[in-house]
């Protein structure tokens, strides 16, 4: 009898389980169905050339999402230019030179902390200090000082990606193989040639992931990059005008929607923002996977 | 011979050289966030004061006030969302650590990868169209489910990668001794595993706590204290980034003042789950 009993309860249990590992499931699927649905006005109405229009005026009702899929084109490439030379700076600095000891733990806790401040924090401090240093900049290059633009948004934005290419690249360097390494100190190569000969080589598509995942992340930061982008509608001319991204005209103006079409045409940018940062979010993690299972 | 010489002296300048920029490159990219910290504790200290904590915000104009409401709010708001992810995913977590293999801990997994990945703004499009538009209202409750979104993938992978380090003999020991399965997963398991368990919590709460764009059309803000869970609450982050866009001196310095109580929250729940990660941590 009480066997019985038992068993019906570890059935029980494994039903329990299976349930939440299906919210979590269907949660997505939710997502993605809600966001489909909800922008189905908008690419009926304009169909797929919603997507390349140049045009984004509420008022008259013509949208096209171009101008901010080049925004976040424009910033997160120029965040990418700017971040990768620190980022593996760091991660050969935290994956070779130092990987144990006092100078390493401060540096991993400086990069940790600089992954833990919140956004917002960072848009705060690009108003108040970044905004009027580009603007010198920007006076110095002749060209009009507004001071806020893609530029500001960008480097605000390399700023914040930094420790996440640092982490990822640090780990995939960590996992080159010490025989390896070893094998090419005992023919004589100094450590500049170990780095370029074998650790750049084997830990290359590892390092190419990790870039993709800060390229992901730079994709969907909203915050800092709203209060810095200057929020203009117009085509980008150049990397120092005011722009928008998807993220930001979301953040920007979806309170302000007031009709159906227009809250549906922002529904839509939120679908193609969470397409593109779901597949290469999907492609980075892939290669780390695989990286790390042939180890 | 002399050739010989010359080369290797190349190579060591070389060696010499690129390590040189590697150390050098990598202090630069400390320099902003010093900056950042500089800037925050000049300009925050001063604003922080007794009655900044205990007062209400006050209308333009009139000087002093406080973030007493925004300080509750996101206090009520990040528990709401974690009191709503750890059920789900510590059970979801368990799953993925038990089965390991399976049609349906493939589609899990590729889950909370897409979900961790989802930027926070359309959490917030989310969280707007399935609460805030059938109710006709921003509600705290609506941000709260946001911000338990962004929180879940964080739990579900903290608890599969602390429940994988329990050693399997544990287990195995504990069924030999006839305990069914559902109570060795309760009793044995999962308790040998909570500290890290709770560690991915906190890691969890610092993630959220400071997070503005999926409370920007959920919470919404507002200026009263407010308990209730289904009218607009303000938070923290919020505060930030409304008085970061006026137009008004006093209001850029409460700015500083919250984000420097902002960052002293983030900062105390990080150290937290290192401390409690390198205290409990789990030894066999």
């Amino acid at each position: 009898m009480k066997d019985i009993k038992t068993d019906r309860r570890d059935i029980f249990f494994h039903k329990v389980l299976a349930l939440a590992s299906w919210v979590v499931v269907c949660l997505v699927l939710g997502i993605l169905i809600t966001l489909i649905l909800s922008s189905l006005p908008i690419f009926k109405a304009a169909g797929l050339g919603f997507l390349f229009h140049k045009v984004w005026d509420p008022v008259n009702h013509r949208f096209g999402a171009m101008p901010f899929l080049a925004g976040t084109l424009l910033t997160s490439f120029l965040a990418l230019v700017f971040s990768l030379p620190f980022s593996l700076a760091i991660a050969l600095f935290l994956g070779e030179y130092f990987y144990q000891g006092a100078i390493a733990s401060f540096f991993q806790s400086a990069t940790e902390l600089l992954a833990g401040i919140p956004s917002v924090i960072y848009g705060l401090w690009g108003i108040f200090v970044l905004v009027p240093l580009v603007r010198k900049l920007e006076m110095k290059l002749g060209i009009l000082p507004y001071g806020v633009g893609i530029f500001t948004a960008s480097l605000i934005l390399s700023i914040m990606i930094i420790p996440y290419a640092a982490s990822i690249a640090r780990e995939v360097i960590s996992l080159v193989p010490t025989e390896l390494k070893e094998a090419a100190y005992g023919l004589g190569a100094t450590r500049w040639e170990v780095i370029k000969h074998i650790i750049i080589p084997y830990a290359r598509s590892g390092i190419f992931a990790g870039i993709l995942l800060s390229l992901g992340r730079a994709i969907g930061e909203t915050m800092a990059v709203t209060m810095v982008i200057g929020n203009n509608n117009q085509f980008p001319t150049s990397i120092f005008a005011p722009g928008n991204t998807m993220a930001s005209v979301i953040a920007n103006e979806f309170t302000e929607a007031t009709s159906n079409i227009y809250l549906s045409a922002l529904i839509g940018i939120a679908l193609l923002l969470f397409l593109v940062t779901t597949v290469v979010n999907i492609i980075g993690r892939y290669i780390i996977k695989r990286l790390s299972v042939k180890k | 011979m002399k050739e010989i010489e010359r080369n290797c002296k190349k190579r060591l300048f070389l060696n010499w050289f690129v390590q040189a920029l590697v150390f050098v490159i990598t202090g630069l990219s400390l320099v902003p966030l010093f900056f950042i910290l500089f800037y925050l504790t000049k300009q925050g200290i001063g604003s922080v004061n007794w009655s900044f904590l205990t007062h209400l915000p006050r209308p333009v104009g009139e000087s002093g006030g406080g973030v007493l409401n925004a300080i509750i709010g996101t206090l009520i708001i990040a528990s709401l969302s974690t009191i709503m992810a750890i059920p789900i995913g510590v059970t979801a977590g368990i799953y993925l650590a038990e089965k390991k293999t399976g049609k349906l801990v493939h589609l899990l997994r590729l889950s909370t990868d897409i979900l961790q990945s989802t930027p926070s703004i359309v959490l917030g499009v989310i969280a707007y169209l399935w609460i805030v538009k059938p109710a006709q209202s921003f509600s705290a409750f609506s941000g709260s489910v946001a911000l338990a979104m962004m929180m879940l993938p964080t739990i579900v992978s903290s608890t599969e990668e602390t429940l994988k380090l329990i050693p399997y003999t544990l287990k195995e020991a504990s069924l030999a001794l006839g305990v069914p399965y559902y109570r060795t997963v309760l009793k044995v398991i999962l308790p040998s595993g909570i500290s890290g368990i709770l560690t991915g919590t906190l890691l969890g709460i610092a993630r959220i706590a400071g997070e503005t764009a999926p409370l920007l059309f959920t919470a919404f803000g507002s200026p009263y204290l407010n308990f209730n869970l289904f009218k607009p609450m303000n938070a923290l982050p919020l505060v930030i980034f409304n008085y970061a866009s006026s137009p008004y001196l006093e209001w850029w310095r409460q700015a500083w003042g919250a984000s420097f109580i902002l960052i002293v929250m983030v900062l105390c729940f990080n150290l937290l789950a290192k401390w409690g990660a390198s205290k409990w941590k789990i030894k066999f």
